[in-house]
């Protein structure tokens, strides 16, 4: 009884603040702690807040901007203590240790209003812990081939679209004295990246997921063969060398100079390559080659995300921030060309005009139908991430030792899930 | 006690106790930090060990199973056993800096002119933050345009990845922690080598002492001090080596120049770091060496004091 | 003076000295010199892989200006000051009196308090980290310039009561035992007679604490998280992320970074060499 009576008022509560959004004049401090450090993110999500803050003029707002990489540590801490009312943060198992915490406001109650249900149900999965939504996307991205078209055309090259043109196209770029990727795993991540496509397209979806899951041996002779895959690549000569030493930022003027053809990357990278100079002449996407036939397509969309955590002091202004954010309109404009350059999470925003943006969407909405991963680092476990890319990263400097890799792995699975 | 004598009465109790109580109100607040901030975390250090917790929900008591984890690691020749092999590469070659600071110190114990901006200048690299030193060493040893392959170029040598590649990345570290380490050295050497007693070196001159033999039986003698300082703050260094590793390669190429200071860090708080009783643990083994080289530095000061 | 003063050896010996010298600087200091060079040359100039050659045009203002007008970085030095200064006074203001308290008096515990003192000062960071950690989070005083101070006076008290123990020890006792003649308190005695013995000790104690605790890294990572608090070795970090890639920009920021505690010393060099190499002899 008891709770069926709160569950109405809650519904009540919802309907009420649906119809006049506004007419609760919300007040007092609401403080947004975010990681998009970058210059251009940076600015979009500022001009955003002051739109934000310009409909609430009796809200102090405060805004702290933390270096992204940093973000990734400090978390945990500002969750804890001097807890800001609104934060960033990335969907799936990344979640996970702060939701199992408690840390994390539910807010299933948003999920549950129309507005969100019906426009945003295709991220409500990455939302999704235990049956709850633990905040709501802001934006997402896919991940794929970005490539120098000139260098294509200066080799007579067309975009492959299976492992052996793939790997006939390689060849022919190593020949021409440029390696065929660019990449820096200085940080790990790049790698984890790799191994996404070439583990999805080996042996599909589902079997990545249950590897993540920590289900699925990492001797088992699938991943062998995932790995036997990336190794043609590596003997070849297809990566730069030394990208051990790079960050990804480090490892663009490979691209930008001619040295490497293509970067497999997230439209993040569209940016800063064409800051370095590229026209849209010279760049272009594919999508990730087909490698085994009998799987099917699934992509890297890694989801961006708002968060409330539960010890914020002002949960109702929060909460009407994160309405804010999905909202139609804000999703087209922060994530247009001229800001994050990325695709809008509500299905009633509009893609930017952008060649990249446009053939993402297309990609994601009608060619994956093996499913959308998040990112390594964001599928598998913390503990698990870090020792595999450490483990990605030691094999593409050293392919002959696989199998060392591997079982090294093999015995971190066992502990880490264990427990 | 002589004070007495004419003391009123009614002197209060403070007032005769006064030389006892003294020290310790002297003491209290210093003392009382220092227990608050350094003593206390230490055994509290101790306890988490035994409990595995990932910094944000409830502690679960383990007992002994993170030390057994370790021990699987030292087994498995996994990152516990990369750590502490890096920690004693560590150990030795950083001492080094000591004949190298003195080498330096022997170079610059001249009169000429402008020998003090010479000195000055060569210890500067001690005054900057390892932070700088560590970015300074990263574009050194840059594979593409860093100093060093510029260097080796000259000699039709190179390139070099040094903290790309496994085998030297340690080295390379190392290294760049001697540059500033030497320059400690070399100053303190420099004030020794002021204090040596002229007369000696004379007597040992007429002896026909010179060059090398004088500089063993003569000169270091005399510099013991120095070198029992010098040979202190550069194991702590040794052992304390963190900064240049976190700003040079995160542990990196795949955790190969790890060392336990950088790994309890690494599996407590890092990005993917969950682990605060694991890194509890680390944090124990390496506090169980540093402990060895504080019982030595402790018993030659109880000498010491006991000696005087 | 050993080796040999290099004026009572050969002509040639001499010549080959003083040629050396400089030599031996340059490449001291080379990889300085070349972060020096960076910081002044134009991006133009990495991306034409001109790395070595001379700057193309010199773009040091620009540079400069870019660290000190847009971005942080003049936040992250005002913080570092902040931060500095306190602790230099406090840890300095702690120490004399635990100094003179173990310097002065004899008491059955005094040799192992002082031990205590000078054991804790050798521990390894990693093993306070995590309650320190804890302890600053309950406080409230996490990614505070005042959670990072407080935790500094206390670990520096280690090193400075032993330095300043080992001064106090070294003054004439007899001064002492003739102000207790006098009747004069233990409190005066301390503020009027010891402590303008100590000045030496102090300023050399200043010095040296106030470059340690500038070019503190692990606590600013382990204590705060932000420009509102960070220290500028944490906020260089933060920096070099937003400009990756930039050198020039990296370099100057690094330069920046380095200069209080450089100047420091060369202002007050004597001071700091006292401070550092006391003890060194006997």
């Amino acid at each position: 009884m008891h709770s069926m009576f709160k569950r109405t008022a809650a519904a009540l509560a919802a309907s009420v603040a649906l119809a006049a959004p506004v007419a609760a004049e919300l007040t007092g401090e609401l403080r947004i702690f975010l990681d998009t450090s970058n210059p251009a993110p940076r600015a979009t999500m500022e001009a955003m807040i002051d739109r934000f803050a310009a409909q609430h003029p009796g809200l102090e707002i405060e805004t702290t901007v933390i270096d992204r990489e940093a973000y990734k540590t400090q978390i945990r801490n500002f969750l804890t203590a001097d807890t800001p009312d609104v934060a960033t943060w990335y969907a799936a198992n990344r979640m996970k240790p702060y939701v199992e915490a408690g840390l994390f406001e539910d807010v299933s109650d948003l999920w549950a209003e129309p507005e969100i249900a019906e426009n945003l149900a295709s991220t409500k999965g990455a939302m999704t812990i235990d049956g709850k939504q633990w905040g709501v996307p802001y934006t997402y991205y896919q991940w794929g081939v970005y490539y120098r078209k000139d260098i294509f055309d200066e080799l007579g090259l067309s975009e492959p679209t299976t492992w052996e043109e793939e790997k006939a196209n390689c060849e022919k770029i190593v020949a021409s004295g440029r390696a065929c990727y660019t990449i820096g795993t200085k940080f790990l991540w790049t790698a984890g990246g790799w191994f996404d496509y070439l583990n999805m397209r080996t042996n599909g979806y589902e079997f990545h997921n249950q590897l993540a899951n920590g289900e699925i041996s990492w001797e088992d002779d699938r991943v062998k063969q995932t790995f036997a895959n990336w190794k043609e690549l590596i003997d070849m000569g297809a990566f730069i060398d030394n990208h051990q030493t790079y960050s990804w930022q480090e490892a663009l003027p490979f691209m930008v100079n001619g040295e490497a053809a293509a970067y497999l990357m997230g439209n993040f990278a569209v940016a800063p390559l064409r800051e370095a100079g590229l026209t849209d002449d010279q760049l272009d996407f594919y999508q990730f080659v087909s490698i085994n036939p009998d799987v099917e397509l699934a992509e890297d969309a890694p989801t961006d995300t708002f968060h409330i955590p539960a010890n914020a002091s002002n949960k109702e202004a929060a909460r009407e921030f994160l309405r804010f954010v999905v909202s139609p309109d804000e999703q087209t404009e922060i994530n247009n060309g001229a800001n994050l350059g990325q695709l809008p999470v509500n299905a009633k925003s509009s893609v930017d005009n952008d060649k990249f943006l446009l053939q993402g969407f297309e990609m994601l909405s009608s060619n994956s139908p093996g499913g959308v991963a998040q990112f390594w680092d964001r599928d598998a476990p913390a503990e698990m991430a870090k020792v595999s890319m450490e483990g990605f990263q030691e094999f593409m400097v050293k392919p002959d030792d696989a199998d060392k890799v591997l079982a090294k792995l093999e015995r971190a699975r066992q502990r880490i899930y264990d427990n | 006690m002589t004070v007495a004598v004419d003391v009123p009465e009614q002197e209060s109790w403070f007032h005769k106790n006064q030389q006892r109580l003294a020290p310790w109100l002297f003491l209290a607040p210093g003392l009382l930090f220092f227990l608050v901030y350094v003593i206390i975390p230490v055994f509290q250090s101790f306890n988490l060990s035994l409990y595995e917790w990932d910094g944000l929900g409830a502690a679960e008591y383990v007992g002994f199973r993170n030390y057994e984890d370790l021990y699987w690691e030292w087994v498995d020749r996994d990152a516990f056993y990369v750590s502490l092999k890096n920690n004693l590469i560590w150990l030795v070659l950083y001492l080094l800096a000591i004949p190298a600071g003195l080498f330096i110190a022997l170079f610059l114990n001249q009169t000429v002119w402008g020998i003090r901006l010479y000195k000055s200048l060569f210890f500067f690299p001690f005054v900057i933050s390892q932070v700088v030193v560590g970015l300074v060493f990263t574009w050194f040893y840059d594979p593409t345009f860093g100093l060093l392959n510029e260097f080796l170029g000259l000699f039709g040598m190179g390139p070099l990845n040094v903290l790309g590649d496994e085998r030297f990345v340690t080295y390379g570290i190392i290294f760049a922690g001697l540059w500033p380490q030497t320059a400690y050295c070399m100053i303190l050497y420099l004030t020794g080598l002021n204090a040596v007693d002229p007369e000696q070196i004379e007597a040992a001159r007429l002896d026909g002492a010179k060059g090398g033999r004088m500089l063993w039986h003569v000169i270091l003698p005399q510099l013991r001090p120095a070198t029992f300082i010098a040979f202190v703050v550069t194991i702590i260094g040794a052992l304390r080596s963190f900064d240049l590793i976190s700003i040079m390669t995160q542990g990196g190429p795949f955790g190969s120049s790890r060392v336990l200071a950088y790994y309890m860090f690494e599996v407590a708080l890092s990005e993917y770091g969950f682990r605060m009783g694991y890194g509890a643990a680390i944090a124990v083994v390496l506090f169980l060496i540093m402990l060895c080289f504080i019982a030595y530095f402790l018993w030659s000061m109880y000498r010491e004091e006991k000696g005087h | 003076m050993f080796p040999t003063p290099i004026e009572k050896q050969s002509r040639p010996a001499q010549i080959t000295y003083q040629a050396l010298l400089p030599v031996a600087l340059l490449l001291w200091l080379g990889p300085l010199l070349a972060v020096a060079l960076f910081s002044v040359k134009p991006a133009a100039d990495f991306t034409n892989a001109n790395y070595w050659g001379l700057p193309s045009s010199f773009e040091g203002a620009f540079n400069y200006g870019q660290v000190f007008f847009n971005s942080d970085m003049p936040r992250y030095l005002l913080n570092s000051f902040m931060i500095t200064i306190p602790t230099v006074i406090g840890a300095v203001a702690l120490s004399t009196m635990t100094g003179f308290a173990l310097g002065i008096y004899k008491f059955k515990s005094n040799i192992w308090i002082f031990f205590m003192f000078v054991a804790g000062n050798f521990v390894p960071f990693q093993i306070l980290m995590v309650p320190v950690r804890d302890l600053t989070l309950e406080l409230g005083l996490y990614n505070t310039k005042t959670g990072l101070v407080l935790f500094h006076i206390a670990f520096q008290t280690g090193f400075c009561t032993l330095f300043m123990r080992n001064f106090i020890r070294a003054l004439p006792f007899e001064l002492i035992e003739a102000a207790r003649v006098e009747g004069i308190s233990e409190w005066r005695i301390f503020w009027y007679v010891v402590l303008p013995l100590m000045k030496p000790a102090i300023a050399a104690l200043s010095v040296l604490i106030f470059t340690f605790i500038w070019n503190d890294f692990f606590w600013a990572v382990v204590l705060t998280q932000g420009p509102e608090s960070q220290p500028v070795t944490a906020g260089i970090t933060s920096f070099n992320a937003q400009y990756r890639a930039a050198y020039q920009l990296m370099s100057a920021g690094s330069i920046v970074a380095a200069l209080p505690p450089v100047a420091m010393f060369f202002l007050m060099q004597k001071h700091f060499i006292a401070g550092l190499t006391l003890g060194a002899v006997k």
